[in-house]
């Protein structure tokens, strides 16, 4: 970094093409920052540099300077530096752009250390393709067609190795797989501080195993499936379950916490997969929880509500918006939301405030987490209530306020979403005289005794952005339809608010929702939702400073009361 | 005879009467050139090493003195020395008699150069197997801390360091210099990338770390001893002092001698020293400095310009100079000095399998071509001594060396290909002949010789 702060660009010169690059940035990196690809297994941008697979070889140079002098020695013929270059080839991974470094990515050489590598790194591989649940998002594969002979040599008897080795309670591992990259046992190690992984035996016979009395246990463990770049890891719930090839990416984010981890959602015909981490070096690197993972397994749940009901009657959304609106008018009535609510969501759900006025209060969701991914914030997006203007204080753990004006009558209505209201500290028995609206994904005590059911849909179903704890602006997009007959929750509110207002429902788009905001909250007055970058949007919340916020420190984040606010990564 | 013995590391090896105790060490004058030296500035005791032209004994041949010139000295980390003693190139065997014998030598020579190098700290690895070399050289320590030579203020100078004794567990590549400071450290011996971490300036802890053969240390005694550049001239130039060929093989007299450097030939180290073939055998291959070192073939002819005299010279093996310039320009190296001979007993196919044996079973597994290369070679070259051969193999073999070679983290992958580059380079015939033959029931080439694989 220079001294504004700005990353220095230095010039190096690959395949004889000159090229700007971040001044330190490792050469694999700053190669595939222009867009050169150089094929690598062991490198990973966010482990230890371990040199091993020697995929990246290539050939490397310096410009040249006088021993005594330090001048720099200049070819005649093109008049520019003349370049020493290394006897032997040598791996990109461990070394750094600085100015003038020059590479050669095709020559022969290059492509000879490239197709030796491919021909080794097969000559004991399985080749169980078929059956292999990388297959198609396999390094091996890739890089075998791209950079590989096209055929082997090798006739000798391969080595076998077990092939279904249980490591930990999620991850399977296939011995016969494993290329010996250790990036596994590098994050384990360097980022999981949890050093259970390690290699036994020697050679090509080395095998990958956890240390005896300990197991791949961690909540961080799919990780290293994840970054395996071959299928000797394998998530234990994803195994054998689909082939990757069919399986579609929709850009997600993580509702376990206020982390607000980016997300991969991978589907196949409405039906969802897996969850794997989406790299933001901002947020969270390139990792994420196996409990976030598992989160995806809502959508299918039996407690997820399809229908609209009116006092447990199957009916229209008309009728259900028709009822829940007598019910609201007939008030006095008070709101109940959370974090869980996207931006979008949070800012309908205040026009109808704004409409049938009622107090609004959120229910805190707070839980010890793990000063990593996980924060005491267990919803995603609190701060969006705040900067929506929806509440003006933190959420709380118990309605006793709620209940009091409950049990004296004061208030007879209540809208509730998503929450379960018995467990915030008002007996279903209170509830039950009450004219509850109830929205939301899953049935829980507080549906049960709903007057109208509003379902809507989950984070996978729909579109739409949470602030996390960062105040980082950050979309979700829909991975699948939700189910038959339901719709994105701002239409219900969209639908509600007509209804209540007593025109018809227009249906807003985002961008609609968002051309509202951007008028009405100064720090979104320049956000376009279609703008909004893949890695989030940094808000300024520097006016909500002074609240209580419950996150502690973790990965990229350092709670604002402290003041020592350096970052733990 | 041409050939003359200069013992200085081995003055009194296999000596009647001479004791591995201190005290026979000092009735001979040890620890009078520690006590000398620590008179001296530690900068001073470098010069004189940097002058003396010592290259390191461990196989790589580096100069010494400039590889403590390359020490991180403004980290302001503490600086370890560390004694490579963990012998276990096949064919060499030079640095056991000195533990054995006379290990005092070894510690005046590491306690001179711990002091020269201003070492916080001096570590011994041993190989495993050698047990009681490890329980001499401990109780050798014992006695010269008793006397004040290792430890607290040594000699009076101020100066400390203490020297501990570290066993190896049995593998080859906790030798290589970076393997070993991994082992050192606990770990598993894995060999580090360079860069970044060159011993000198990332080595053992993250620290400034000379790793150096233990023949090499104990030639800094003798350097300290007769000073720089009186030890320059012993030997050639770039090849200064005495080297300990360990001769093993096909030999009558098959041992350890101690040979001014470039001062006679190998034909006769190994005729007039080592008393000639076997009754009846005729010479055909030499390794020259231990088994990763290229092959020669006896009845090659090496042509070329000398790089120290400029002179031409047309040599048989029996003619290259015993010295590490001559045998570059023959294209092998001196390595450690661990000889091995061949006669025509020998099945060449049988030797390189012998030796892909070794090296598929002690490659680390780290590094692809090395893991991968290794392993294929020896059971690639098994498979050929067992009547299976195919006439591609021979060329495969060469080419999956040349995959290895220069593309792998340490000198082991150099170790695995070598050899087989040079055995192709240079029995390619005997291998396509046997393979030929294999079918018709002769196809052990050495009707008379032992079976190596
Ligand atoms: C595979 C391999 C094995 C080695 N084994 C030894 C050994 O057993 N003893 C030794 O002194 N050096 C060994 N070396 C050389 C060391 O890496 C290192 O060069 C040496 O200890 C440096 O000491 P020197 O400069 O005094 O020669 C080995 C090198 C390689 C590549
Ligand atoms: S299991 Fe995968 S990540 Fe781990 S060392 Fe093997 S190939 Fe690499
Ligand atoms: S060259 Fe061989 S011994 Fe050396 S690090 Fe690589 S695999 Fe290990
Ligand atoms: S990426 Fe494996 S050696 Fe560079």
């Amino acid at each position: 970094m220079s001294d504004n702060g700005q990353t220095k660009m230095v010039p190096i010169n690959i395949d004889g093409k000159d090229f700007e690059v971040p001044e330190g940035m490792n050469l694999v990196d700053a190669c595939e920052s222009v867009g050169v690809e150089v094929p690598h297994y062991c490198y990973h941008t966010h482990l230890s540099v371990s040199g091993n697979c020697r995929m990246c070889l290539v050939e490397m140079g310096t410009p040249m300077r006088d021993r005594a002098t330090g001048e720099p020695i200049m070819d005649d013929e093109t008049g520019k530096q003349k370049i020493g270059w290394m006897p032997k080839p040598a791996i990109a991974c461990a070394s750094k752009a600085a100015p003038g470094v020059h590479i050669k990515t095709q020559s022969e050489l290059t492509k000879s250390c490239r197709e030796g590598v491919m021909e080794f790194l097969l000559a004991n591989h399985p080749l169980d393709c078929p059956i292999c649940d990388q297959a198609g998002e396999c390094r091996l594969q890739e890089f075998a067609t791209d950079y590989g002979r096209g055929f082997s040599r090798y006739v000798e008897e391969k080595n076998v190795k077990p092939k279904r080795t249980v490591l930990g309670p999620r991850v399977t591992l296939d011995n016969e797989r494993c290329i010996l990259c250790s990036r596994c046992v590098r994050f384990c190690a360097e980022i999981d501080k949890n050093p259970v992984l390690g290699f036994t035996e020697r050679g090509s016979h080395s095998t990958l195993t956890c240390y005896p009395g300990t197991q791949l246990d961690s909540n961080y463990s799919l990780n290293t499936v994840d970054i395996c770049p071959v299928g000797a890891l394998t998530s234990t719930d994803f195994r054998f379950k689909m082939r990757v090839w069919f399986l579609k990416p929709t850009k997600s984010i993580c509702t376990e916490s206020s982390a607000g981890v980016n997300t991969e959602v991978w589907s196949r015909e409405g039906k969802l997969y897996r969850v794997t981490p989406r790299r933001n070096d901002e947020v969270n690197d390139s990792w994420m929880t196996d409990s976030g993972r598992m989160l995806y397994k809502m959508v299918e749940s039996e407690a997820r509500m399809q229908r609209f009901r009116i006092d447990g009657q199957v009916c229209t959304l008309g009728n259900a918006v028709l009822r829940a609106r007598e019910l609201i008018q007939l008030g006095p009535v008070a709101y109940v939301a959370s974090g869980h609510l996207s931006v979008e969501e949070q800012a309908m759900l205040r026009k109808l405030v704004e409409k049938e006025p009622g107090s609004v209060t959120f229910v805190g969701h707070t839980k010890e987490g793990d000063g990593r991914l996980i924060t005491n914030d267990r919803t995603p997006n609190v701060r969006g209530g705040l900067v929506t203007g929806l509440i003006k204080e933190l959420p709380v753990a118990e309605l006793d306020k709620l209940r009091r004006q409950l049990e004296s009558g004061e208030i007879k209505t209540v809208v509730c979403y998503g929450e379960d209201l018995t467990k915030a500290g008002i007996p279903s028995e209170l509830l039950k005289k009450a004219n509850l609206v109830y929205l939301g994904t899953h049935r829980n005590a507080t549906s049960d005794v709903a007057r109208v059911l509003l379902p809507t849909l989950t984070v996978f179903e729909k579109t739409g952005t949470f602030i996390n704890q960062q105040f980082r602006l950050q979309k979700f997009y829909q991975a699948v339809p939700g189910p038959a007959g339901l719709m994105p929750d701002v239409y219900i509110l969209d639908a509600l608010l007509a209804e209540c207002a007593g025109g018809a429902p227009c249906r807003p788009t985002l961008e609609q929702i968002w051309q509202d905001l951007a008028a009405k909250v100064d720090i979104l007055a320049e956000v376009k939702f279609n703008k909004i970058p893949e890695t989030g949007l940094l808000l300024d919340g520097s006016a909500y400073a002074g609240l209580p916020f419950c996150e502690g420190s973790g990965w990229h984040f350092e709670p604002q009361r402290e003041l020592a606010a350096t970052s733990k990564f | 005879m041409a050939i003359q013995e200069r013992r200085i590391i081995y003055k009194h090896v296999d000596e009647p009467g001479y004791t591995a105790d201190i005290d026979c060490y000092m009735r001979h004058g040890g620890y009078e050139v520690l006590k000398q030296a620590l008179q001296a500035k530690p900068e001073d005791l470098c010069k004189e090493v940097f002058d003396s032209g010592l290259t390191g004994r461990g196989g790589a041949g580096f100069p010494t003195g400039m590889k403590w010139k390359f020490l991180d000295r403004k980290s302001g980390k503490p600086i370890y020395l560390v004694c490579n003693a963990d012998e276990s190139e096949p064919g060499t065997f030079k640095d056991r008699q000195i533990i054995y014998q006379d290990p005092h030598q070894l510690i005046e020579g590491m306690a001179i150069s711990a002091y020269a190098i201003q070492a916080k700290q001096a570590f011994i690895y041993i190989r495993g197997e050698f047990i009681n070399g490890a329980r001499i050289l401990e109780n050798a320590i014992e006695e010269a801390r008793a006397k004040g030579f290792i430890g607290e203020d040594i000699g009076g100078s101020g100066y400390s360091c203490d020297i501990v004794v570290h066993r190896g567990a049995g593998a080859y590549i906790c030798g290589e210099e970076t393997g070993l400071i991994e082992s050192l450290e606990g770990k598993r011996g894995y060999p580090r990338i360079k860069p970044p971490y060159f011993p000198a300036v990332l080595g053992l802890y993250q620290c400034p770390t000379i790793v150096n053969n233990v023949e090499t240390l104990a030639q800094v005694k003798h350097i300290i001893q007769m000073g720089g550049t009186e030890f320059a001239k012993i030997g050639v130039k770039g090849d200064t002092g005495t080297h300990i060929f360990g001769v093993s093989g096909h030999v009558q007299k098959p041992g350890y001698y101690e040979v001014e450097a470039g001062s006679a030939t190998f034909g006769e180290l190994l005729y007039d020293l080592c008393g000639g073939p076997l009754p009846g055998r005729k010479f055909k291959a030499l390794i020259p400095g231990g088994s990763s070192t290229k092959i020669l073939r006896f009845g090659e002819r090496f042509t070329g310009k000398h790089p120290n005299t400029g002179e031409p010279f047309d040599w048989g093996v029996e003619d290259i100079p015993l010295d590490a310039i001559s045998l570059r320009a023959c294209g092998t190296f001196l390595g450690t000095g661990g000889a091995i001979v061949m006669d025509d007993s020998t099945d060449m196919m049988e030797a390189i399998a012998n030796l892909m044996a070794f090296y598929g079973h002690e490659s680390c597994g780290q590094c692809t071509p090395c893991r991968e290369g290794s392993l294929w070679l020896n059971k690639m070259t098994t498979r050929m001594c067992s009547g299976r051969a195919r006439t591609e193999d021979v060329d495969l073999m060469k080419n999956i060396a040349d995959q290895i070679e220069g593309r792998t983290i340490c000198a082991h992958g150099e170790a695995v290909a070598w050899p087989t580059q040079s055995h192709y380079n240079k029995f390619k015939d005997e291998y396509l002949d046997k393979i030929a033959r294999q079918g018709d029931g002769r196809g052990r080439y050495n009707p008379n010789g032992y079976p190596l694989i």
